[in-house]
């Protein structure tokens, strides 16, 4: 697992409290780890500020799943 | 900090959302120098976080308000008459617009987000003061949350300006409504940061790199240092101020223009 990857599961897991072996790829934020809408915001700030990145209002609203963000993180960081 | 300046205060904290919020910067100063405090929520979502950031302050009243509500706001009220009896201070810090129109031009705001953004974001300090001045037999303190983009024009602010410019001239005339019985009624014009409610904001990211390089301080602010004014303000210190909207800003509305030395910055 690439070191986005880690990163973002470890600030989804701290935030939503969930386990981390049901932070899989497709795993989606609210539906599969019971995340509210403030917590996608929540999420979406948590990983700007680790990644020192901006994710516009349209970027965040597709990502629903782990594996979206670890996609457009690697993408944007890149 | 001294744990008598707000020893034996108690104070409402009104629109505390995480700790990332400007509210629990300004709760934790209050609750650090000793004062007691009660928190008021809208909505489950909010309830879930507020609860926590209470418990950590020894707070155990937590209280649903819905400040678009009248009812709703007479029965916070009405509870916190019943557990304290009196009150000291308020925290208002709330305000809302739909945030597809806090991007784009100000012309283009609608009829019904105009007055939603007016209810929620203005007329709601006044109704809350209006309650919470019944409370204060001893004098008080009430503390509401502005920002620059009231005085001046400011990217994607757009209906929020219009809004905290009222809010701010509403503060002028609460203060004298309410200074003959002792009760302080001020703002704090916070520098951007980047809270929840900030989230909704367009190119905010942007707008905190301009502070920062312009600011006289040479830094955005966050939310210790808010709170650290807002305890001037909510404490005796403040005694003589009233009506005041005091920046907390790293000095940034002194500014005319980009600092020489600030480096060329461009949205992307």
């Amino acid at each position: 697992m690439s070191d986005v990857a880690d990163r973002v599961k470890k600030i989804v897991v701290e935030h939503l409290g969930v386990e981390e072996d049901k932070v899989t790829d497709s795993a989606s934020f609210i539906d599969d780890l019971g995340a509210d809408s403030l917590d996608t915001v929540e999420l979406v700030m948590a990983f700007e500020e680790e990644f020192g990145i901006e994710i516009p209002d349209d970027a965040a609203e597709t990502i629903q799943t782990f594996g979206d963000a670890v996609k457009f993180i690697d993408e944007a960081a890149a | 900090m001294s744990t008598e300046l707000m020893a034996g205060k108690r104070g409402l904290i009104m629109g505390l959302a995480n700790d990332k919020s400007i509210a629990w910067g300004i709760a934790k100063a209050c609750a650090d120098a000793g004062a007691e405090l009660a928190f008021s929520y809208q909505g489950e979502a909010l309830l879930k976080r507020v609860n926590p950031l209470a418990e950590q302050l020894g707070s155990d009243i937590v209280i649903p308000c819905d400040v678009g509500d009248e009812a709703s706001i007479d029965a916070l009220f009405d509870e916190l008459k019943k557990r304290w009896g009196k009150l000291d201070f308020i925290v208002h810090a709330i305000g809302f617009s739909d945030k597809n129109e806090l991007r784009g031009r100000y012309v283009d705001t609608t009829r019904g987000n105009f007055q939603m953004s007016m209810d929620i974001s203005v007329y709601s300090f006044t109704a809350v003061v209006q309650r919470a001045e019944k409370l204060m037999t001893d004098g008080g303190s009430c503390l509401t949350l502005t920002y620059y983009g009231a005085e001046k024009v400011m990217p994607h602010y757009n209906v929020m300006g219009v809004a905290k410019a009222a809010l701010e001239a509403s503060v002028r005339y609460l203060a004298e409504d309410l200074g003959k019985d002792g009760i302080r009624v001020n703002a704090i014009s916070a520098g951007p940061i980047k809270t929840l409610a900030a989230s909704g904001i367009g190119d905010f990211r942007y707008i905190m790199k301009w502070n920062e390089y312009n600011a006289p301080l040479r830094r955005t602010v966050n939310i210790e240092d808010v709170g650290n004014s807002a305890l001037y303000l909510l404490s005796d210190l403040g005694s003589g101020t009233t009506g005041e909207v005091l920046h907390v800003d790293a000095g940034y509305h002194v500014v005319g223009m980009k600092a020489v030395d600030a480096p060329d910055i461009s949205k992307s």
